[in-house]
């Protein structure tokens, strides 16, 4: 079948040293993965076309890149499925939030000083045993998802936090350390989960879904991210704006069935961040003159004492 | 066609614009909304009581959707995030008959059971598939030619697909841009539609949030969009009232009305716009509303 390939070059040494698009046409197999495109132009075509692969299935992690705007391992998307149906090309671009060296060739460096930040082995307690650290089945399951990262980065390319702020963990990193705070074997939590408490953390995620829905192997780290978030309040570290947001929420949902929105960011704030509360203030008088204030008065929902007996419940069971 | 009406905290709160515009709307494209059968249903918990605890959200969830089950009605959303979080929950639910059994029992005590049949559906996905796209055609009476559009969907309204069923109805992807196409406006495509619009780290952390309103209103204007539109209260609450701290972060003058889906439909259905109180932005659209010679 004819595909068409439209790729972003940069090449800081050459004469056009502008990120642009390359157009490429070839004849392909039925069965073709976007790598087998890309490496079929760079042996009979254009031999200055940069990527990086190495097993071609899926396991070393090596070829992330953006096809048509969106991460994913080359190696297993396949042409067919990638051709946008309005017969244009296939859009092929180097992975994103990290500084491109050439073509579709990154920089995984900030990327490896965020997973190698949250100590990424394990720290038992306690005297070096005989043979192996055991472990319990049972209590390792919850890790599969986890360990089946293989450290590709295609996460990290369309983290929509990463996007304004390298500062950020990043969800590879932070799903890493999850993978060691649930390990029973590891004795580091306190330490672990007081520095993912940290601006940067687990509370700067936006929980947008870009890395569950990227991932190529079904590692999930937002919802890891979110578990850390329910760790991370559990060991006591409850005086972050994002565990006073997540815990004022909760209580107006059970004390009145649904959201006060005017109490909602004081309390996420604190009431006695005083520069926070001043910062409200312009939207405030924003809102009150386009008259978008919400309903002074927050009024329980009818029956509220139905959903009050549900968190009372359920919150038992925890 | 009658829908039990979750109209969601936002639409009840710091968007009653969003409110108002729902029910001119639907009045016109004969969606009979029922106000009733949900009057008590609770929060979805927005992700964010799921966070804490995911089995008090699934339940509080399923009530709701045994609610409407009981008034034999199927639910809509005005929410990219009450859909989001009900497509994941309901998910759950109902690929696990035991788990849905052991939420069941929580349910009891107040006489209700769900039996796993509602498929909540926001009004965008309404429009497209329920009315269908020629039926919406034939309404409207104002083509808003000319207009310049920017979609933003919001995240909950298109990840996971797994839970929101794209698979099954793939005309989902692309139901905001069909709406704009069918108002008679130009759809702006720029790649921050589906993005975040920084809402839920607001009060966590306001610097990047504004950065991200900044990015993608300064993206689609200068991609030539005269105004944006959401089908998610949350993404208006952050790209309108979050806009003039974009603005000034960005050192650049931005002024990109943000529409509500409903608020767009009702232009192109020939409704006043007072009546779904497009006078009550913070980005006026006072200068989008003289363009198209629609009196503000
Ligand atoms: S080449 Fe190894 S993962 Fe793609």
């Amino acid at each position: 079948m004819e595909v068409k390939l439209s790729v972003r070059r940069y090449d800081p040494e050459s004469t056009n040293t502008v990120p642009h698009f390359q157009e490429y046409q070839l004849e392909m197999d039925e069965a073709a993965t976007v790598l087998d495109a890309l490496i079929q132009i760079r042996e009979d075509v254009d031999g200055t076309l940069s990527l990086r692969c190495s097993c071609r299935s899926a396991i070393c992690g090596s070829c992330a890149m953006r096809v048509n705007g969106e991460a994913g391992l080359a190696c297993n998307t396949k042409v067919i499925d990638a051709l946008p149906s309005d017969g244009t090309a296939i859009v092929i671009e180097p992975a994103g939030n990290l500084p491109v060296i050439k073509d579709l060739v990154v920089d995984f460096q900030p990327f490896w000083d965020q997973v190698k930040s949250i100590e990424p082995w394990l720290q038992p307690a306690g005297e070096e045993p005989e043979g192996e650290y055991l472990a319990p089945d049972e209590d390792m399951l919850h890790l599969a998802g986890v360990v089946s990262c293989i450290l590709c980065g295609a996460c990290v390319s369309d983290c929509t936090v990463l996007e304004v702020d390298s500062n950020f963990l990043g969800p590879a990193a932070l799903a890493k350390a999850y993978r060691f705070v649930g390990d029973p074997r590891d004795d580091a939590d306190g330490k672990r989960l007081k520095a993912l408490n940290e601006e940067g953390g687990v509370w700067d995620c936006t929980r947008c879904m870009k890395c569950v829905e990227v991932c190529p192997k079904g590692v999930a780290p937002m919802d890891r991210i979110m578990s850390l978030r329910e760790k991370v309040m559990d060991a006591g570290h409850t005086n972050t704006n994002g565990a006073r947001h997540a815990t004022a929420f909760v209580d107006s949902v059970r004390h009145s069935g649904w959201l006060d929105e005017l109490k909602l960011p004081i309390k996420s704030f604190g009431i006695f961040n005083l520069k926070a509360m001043i910062s409200l203030i312009p939207l405030a008088i924003r809102s009150q003159r386009a008259g978008k204030v919400p309903p002074l008065i927050h009024k329980n929902i009818p029956e509220v004492e139905n959903v009050r007996r549900i968190f009372d419940k359920v919150e038992n069971k925890k | 066609m009658k829908y039990a009406f979750y109209p969601g905290c936002v639409s009840r709160g710091a968007c009653p614009e969003l409110y108002t515009a729902t029910l001119e709307v639907c009045n016109i494209l004969g969606i009979e909304l029922d106000e009733d059968s949900l009057r008590s249903a609770s929060c979805t918990g927005a992700g964010v009581l799921q966070e804490k605890n995911l089995r008090l959200g699934d339940t509080l969830n399923a009530r709701t959707f045994a609610m409407a089950e009981k008034a034999g009605l199927p639910l809509m959303t005005i929410c990219s995030t009450c859909q989001g979080v009900m497509s994941q929950a309901n998910q759950r639910l109902v690929s696990d008959p035991e788990y849905l059994a052991s939420i069941n029992e929580d349910l009891k005590e107040e006489g209700l059971e769900y039996k796993g049949t509602i498929n909540p559906k926001h009004l965008l996905w309404i429009i497209v598939e329920d009315l269908g796209m020629d039926f919406f055609h034939s309404k409207v009476v104002r083509k808003l030619e000319g207009l310049k559009l920017a979609p933003f969907y919001g995240c909950y309204i298109v990840r996971p697909t797994e839970a929101l069923g794209f698979d099954e109805n793939p005309e989902r992807e692309t139901s905001l841009e069909a709406v704009i196409e069918a108002v008679g406006a130009e759809v702006v495509d720029f790649p921050g539609k589906t993005l975040c619009c920084g809402f839920p780290i607001l009060t966590i952390n306001p610097k990047n949030s504004v950065k991200m309103v900044a990015n993608h209103t300064i993206d689609a204007k200068d991609r030539g969009a005269d105004a944006m539109v959401t089908p998610c209260p949350l993404c208006h609450l952050n790209l309108d009232g979050y806009q003039p701290n974009a603005s000034s972060a960005a050192k650049r003058d931005i002024d990109l009305p943000i529409i509500h889906l409903p608020q767009l439909v009702g232009l192109s259905l020939g409704i006043a716009p007072e009546k779904m109180r497009l006078n009550k932005h913070i980005v006026s659209t006072k200068k989008l509303l003289s363009e198209l010679a629609v009196a503000p």
